[in-house]
């Protein structure tokens, strides 16, 4: 009953991306079974020739002459197989591409609309695994292993057509092989694929070694590991190279066995063939069509057995990319309400917990338009939540988060976002140039805006360090930034989009304290009329805030200004106290 | 860009570094290439003994001497047969042994490899060279050549064999070789400079998908899903339209050489069936013919395509040729390898023990040739037992120091000595060995926590290891996973934080018992009051023990014997702590910064740059 309706499931996604290749994959298709007619035609027209022209008497018609007109035909023959192979050879790639295109970008564009929490759960490198190497898997089944079996099948059918109408005890003698190979090449190749499997892996472990020892070479060095790494990297390439040696046995045998099915299948044609001829039970003609029949069929023949064995793995990819395509998107509300962004942000009795794991518990606090608020937690404490919540990337489990007085679950989600700048405290740059990074998300920034944001960010200094200055590209085709220069682009980013509310979620957590505290003096002008929230750890960060609340698992412990919570001499001051390079001399 | 210049220039040179790697396989490779002429042999002989069938049995009527017919023909699959097993054996080993031995001497060659070769190569790229470079030579090495071999050996045997039984025949099929020739010459090119750009339209796919989903976090926060959609969505057309005009040609080309072959087939036939109408030709040479006008031109086909896999491999070839010429710019003199062995052979018996005393004498230092000297007549000494803190900016270049002080860079000028001696007069491994080195972004290799502790010092007991590990507060991570200290961190340590890796490569270094030991901002992403338990740990543990401290966060350093102060690569103060805030400069600055501003919080601004 599953097996069902996951089969109906596979198909339907199969046939949404095959619409757009569907006039290609019938046209190749097509051209591919005609192609196949022309063929058995070809071999028609030989025969024709040494039964009627050469040895017949040539019905009245001079031999010469029938011979002319024969080669004329064989030759007009092969030039609509010329075509007809045209024709499939263009088409078949087209369908192949504008499939996987289309597979592509409904992938690609589903997961971008995937709600945050299933980016946080997924692992990168398997989702990418998915959209790469599944996807070819998927590709595979649909443009060459369904196409070869369509193809081979019809092949088969007109080849065995004709020779069984030409001579059938010739016929049977020709196919009675057939079962065999097609039958010893599934077995095998679905024995083998356990095996490729192995080898792949081990391709993997042996990579991930050299991988590990590249990126740990100082530590290799610094401890003199070298020897040891060596003998490491022996087992693993040994291991590797055994693996494949034995596929490559395994293969070996696979092939000499079906040589010499496929060699005693065209001896027992000859021989038989030989005494009929030499019985006058069949033409000289005849016997050569069927020797050439039968050694065009061998390779299709192989081929079926191969592509029914490696079928069924297909399957099991089409499942993988089902698994991303189904996984529920965002919910966005039906008549988004608009709302005033530069209005007063309310945090009202707010609870949130991941999995069971409780993080925010019955958080309330409310920040006016234009003020600024500092949040302090230490890791694990929740202060993160808080700015997910906010940008709706979460929704609350009770109480609610609004902003000008509508809850942001009522809004349109994106102009949500575009409203609240969220800088990242690990921030992803995008593979392009520097320029192109801050300006992502406002793309009619003008040069001077752009410049004016790299200063308020202290990015300068980076910048003219590199020779390209902002045209230079960074990210994953580029020149790799370190932390704080990601962060410093990711803040110039933000200040650029003028958001009515700006989060900096631990965002100078890796600059140093002489940045940090440049960067701070800078934001309030820079953020303009923002209302501004900071998340930190560093006491030195949030002081200047209008209010700063303390997180500690989950819960608001402490709320007031700098001063007021310094005079408390609560956990806010004590951690100001530890964080204080004077520790001691504090306590005195 | 570079890629296409290079392969404009064909050479040799970098082929001739890759003979050593197949020198070893003369045998094989000469089993290879002739088992590759049998198969060849057996493939054109077998249409002239189906042939042979047509005339001497079926033309004539008789069946007398089937059997020793039949003989023949089974002696000739069966010496096939062997060729072909003989043939994906050979081939096979060939492969597999040769790759395995470029990646071992790519391998060995990276382990003598100077840091400065890694400060600029990234791993994905030396990686890349290892693996699919050296994969793609041998497996071509080992089947397009032979198959190359294969192809021209049947053409050249076909040709051979037609002109012997009938030379006004071949030459009507010799008549069509150059115009397909031609054919080939032409679509090859641009199909290879097609698929060129498939495979990196290709690439430019996965790094899409790279960026849409490590950057989903990212693009979600900022609303630019439909943007990045549509950009991809423009990447995939580029991609598919490549792929169509990739496979495009390709439907002219091969059909068309197809269609040689059956014009050729067609043209055979008419002259041949007049020859055999004059009596001048057997039926069964005319079938033999044939039956070889159809299948030679695809064998133009498949020379053709083993030639430009071949000719395709330069780029790969000079990759791999470039990593195993690569040399050290750090190498140890032949004098002092013969005494203490290299780093993968070494010599223990002959090394001295380390106190720990470091000076560096009148030392100067570049990066780059030409580039701006970083140090300029450097003199510092350091007792064995003093720690030494460097503290400035993000990026001042504050590794300088500790990069010299473990070789991994050589002074322009000026030396290092340790115990009075230049570290020049002593091996690499043996100046590594008595190191303990702990990173910012430290690296954990697959494995247990217990294994990655051990690293520094494989003889240690378990006690030993889990007293390092307390010792640094790094108990509290095994205390944490279910495994305990058999917990296995993952893939380069993934499965921890970046403060818990800290930790174990803390306890690590600790275990080491090292004279020298150097924390490169170890501690950075560890809370603060761990942070100073592992402070006081360390400084009764590491009693005795040469210290070179680099750090962010100031209160760590304050017991330093001497802090260097480096802006912008230049030492601009030293001095014990006191001293330093004494002076009023640039340290001083960097500490009131650094101090929480509750009693000054006007501070900041006013120091606004």
């Amino acid at each position: 009953m599953k097996k069902q309706k996951n089969t109906g499931r596979r198909t339907k996604l199969l046939l949404r991306h095959l619409r757009p290749a569907a006039s290609a994959f019938a046209l190749g298709i097509g051209a591919s079974l005609v192609s196949t007619l022309l063929r058995t035609l070809f071999t028609q027209v030989i025969r024709f020739t040494v039964d009627t022209a050469l040895l017949g008497d040539g019905a009245g018609v001079s031999a010469p002459r029938l011979l002319l007109e024969a080669c004329t035909f064989a030759a007009l023959v092969a030039l609509l197989e010329f075509i007809a192979g045209f024709v499939q050879d263009s088409n078949l790639p087209k369908a192949s591409e504008r499939f996987v295109k289309s597979l592509r970008d409904a992938l690609y564009r589903h997961i971008q609309r995937l709600p945050y929490s299933w980016h946080v759960e997924h692992s990168t490198g398997d989702v990418i695994q998915r959209c790469t190497a599944d996807v070819e898997v998927v590709r595979a089944f649909v443009v060459e292993q369904l196409l070869t079996l369509v193809s081979t099948v019809f092949f088969i059918a007109v080849y065995a057509s004709v020779m069984f109408s030409m001579n059938g005890r010739l016929a049977v003698v020709a196919f009675a092989f057939m079962p065999v190979i097609v039958a010893t090449s599934a077995i095998f190749f679905s024995r083998i694929s356990k095996h490729f499997q192995e080898a792949d892996e081990a391709e993997g472990a042996l990579s991930a070694d050299i991988q590990e020892n590249l990126t740990g070479v100082r530590v290799v060095r610094a401890f003199g590991r070298e020897r040891a790494e060596l003998e490491k990297f022996r087992v693993k390439n040994q291991r590797f190279t055994d693996l494949w040696i034995r596929v490559g046995h395994m293969m070996t045998a696979f092939w000499s066995i079906n040589d010499v099915f496929s060699a005693a299948q065209l001896l027992c044609v000859i021989l038989l063939g030989v005494r009929m001829c030499v019985g006058g039970a069949l033409s000289p003609g005849t016997y050569l069509a069927f020797v050439s029949y039968t050694s065009q069929l061998t390779w299709p023949v192989r081929q079926l057995g191969r592509v029914l064995s490696e079928m069924s793995k297909a399957g099991v990819s089409i499942d993988r990319l089902l698994y991303i395509l189904e996984a529920e998107p965002e919910q966005e509300p039906e008549r988004p309400k608009a709302a005033d962004l530069s209005g007063e942000i309310r945090f009202e009795h707010v609870s949130f917990s991941y999995g069971r794991t409780p993080v925010l518990r019955d958080v309330s606090f409310s920040v006016p338009g234009g003020g600024t608020l500092g949040i302090l937690g230490e890791t694990g404490s929740g202060k993160s939540t808080a700015a997910l919540l906010l940008a709706r990337l979460y929704d609350p489990d009770e109480g609610r988060v609004t902003i000008g007085g509508v809850d942001v679950r009522e809004m349109d989600p994106r102009a949500l976002r575009r409203g609240v700048g969220v800088v990242l405290q690990e921030p992803f740059l995008f593979s392009r140039t520097l320029r192109e990074n801050i300006a992502i998300a406002r793309e009619d920034a003008t040069p001077e805006e752009i410049d004016a944001a790299v200063r308020d960010a202290c990015l300068q200094d980076a910048v003219s360090e590199f020779k390209d200055g902002l045209e230079t590209v960074v990210g994953e085709r580029g020149v790799t930034l370190s932390g704080g220069q990601k962060q410093r682009a990711a803040i110039a980013r933000t200040l650029l989009t003028r958001a009515p509310i700006m989060v900096f979620d631990d965002a100078l957590s890796a600059v140093d304290a002489k940045t940090d505290a440049a960067i701070r003096a800078r934001l309030r002008e820079a953020a303009g009329s923002a209302t501004l929230v900071l998340i930190a750890h560093r006491v030195a960060t949030l002081a200047d805030a209008d209010e700063i609340i303390v997180l500690e698992d989950g819960r608001v412990v402490e709320r007031g200004t700098h001063a007021e919570l310094m005079a408390k001499g609560g956990v806010y001051a004590r951690v100001a106290a530890m964080q204080s390079a004077e520790g001691e001399e504090g306590a005195q | 860009m570079s890629e296409q210049k290079r392969r404009a220039d064909f050479s040799l040179a970098p082929w001739k570094r890759l003979l050593p790697f197949y020198r070893r396989y003369r045998g094989l490779i000469a089993i290879v290439l002739v088992s590759n002429v049998l198969i060849a042999a057996g493939d054109f002989l077998l249409p002239l003994l189906q042939a042979e069938a047509v005339d001497a049995f079926i033309m004539t009527g008789t069946l007398a001497g089937l059997g020793a017919y039949v003989a023949r023909y089974l002696a000739v699959v069966a010496m096939e047969l062997a060729a072909l097993v003989v043939n994906f054996l050979g081939a096979m080993r060939l492969e597999m042994c040769a790759g395995r031995d470029m990646k071992e001497g790519c391998f060995v060659n990276l382990q003598r490899l100077s840091l400065d070769y890694y400060n600029v190569t990234s791993a994905g790229h030396t990686l890349s060279r290892v693996m699919s470079d050296t994969n793609r030579i041998a497996s071509n090495c080992a089947w397009a050549i032979p198959d190359g071999a294969w192809s021209l050996a049947y053409i050249l045997g076909v040709y051979a064999v037609m002109f012997r039984l009938s030379p006004s025949l071949a030459l009507t099929l010799a008549a069509l070789a150059p115009l397909v020739a031609a054919l080939t010459f032409y679509f090859q090119r641009r199909l290879i400079a097609l698929n060129r750009d498939v495979r990196a339209q290709h690439s430019k796919i996965t790094s899409g998908y790279n960026e849409g989903i490590m950057g989903a976090k990212t693009s979600k926060t900022m609303a630019l899903e439909e943007r990045l959609s549509s950009e991809f969505s423009e990447t995939t057309a580029r991609a598919a339209r490549a792929g169509i005009l990739h496979g495009r040609m390709r439907a002219i080309y091969v059909p068309l050489v197809v269609f040689c072959g059956a014009l050729g087939a067609s043209a055979t036939l008419l002259r041949g069936g007049r020859m055999v109408l004059l009596g001048a030709l057997s039926l069964g040479t005319l079938s033999a013919f044939m039956t070889y006008a159809l299948s030679l031109f695809q064998n133009f086909r498949q020379l053709a395509s083993d030639i430009s896999l071949i000719i395709s491999m330069q780029a790969n070839v000079e990759r791999v040729a470039e990593l195993l010429t690569e040399t050290p710019t750090v190498r140890d003199t032949p004098e002092i390898e013969a005494k203490y062995g290299d780093s993968l052979n070494p010599k223990r018996e002959n090394w001295e023990p380390m106190h720990g005393d470091v000076e560096f004498d009148d030392v100067s230092f570049h990066y780059v040739e030409g580039g701006e000297e970083v140090l300029s007549h450097f003199n510092l000494k350091v007792p064995q037992g003093d720690t030494v803190a460097i503290v400035g900016e993000t990026g001042a270049g504050k590794s300088t120091l500790v990069n010299l002080v473990c070789r991994f860079f050589e002074p322009t000028a000026g030396r290092v000595l340790i115990d009075g001696r230049d570290v020049r007069e002593r091996s690499q491994l043996w100046l590594h060995s008595h190191i303990g080195y702990v990173l910012q972004e430290p690296h954990l290799f697959s494995g247990s926590i217990r294994e990655n502790i051990r690293y520094g010092r494989p003889d240690a007991t378990d006690e030993e290891v889990e007293e390092a590990a307390r010792a640094v507060s790094a108990d509290r991570v095994a205390a944490k996973l279910p495994d305990g200290y058999d917990a296995d961190v993952g893939e380069c340590g993934d499965k921890l934080s970046t403060g818990e890796k800290q930790l174990i490569s803390f306890a690590r270094a600790v275990l080491a018992k090292p004279r020298i030991f150097v924390l490169d901002e170890a501690t950075s992403s560890v809370d603060t009051e761990t942070e100073q338990a592992i402070q006081r740990a360390t400084r009764t543990l590491m009693q005795g023990t040469t210290s070179f401290v680099i750090a962010h966060r100031l209160s760590t350093i304050r017991q330093a014997d001497v802090i260097l102060v480096i802006d912008h690569g230049k030492i601009v103060e030293r001095g014990t702590h006191e001293e330093l805030l004494a002076l009023g400069g640039a340290y001083y600055e960097l500490y009131t910064t650094q101090l929480s501003r509750q009693e000054r919080p006007g501070q900041a601004r006013e120091r606004r740059p």
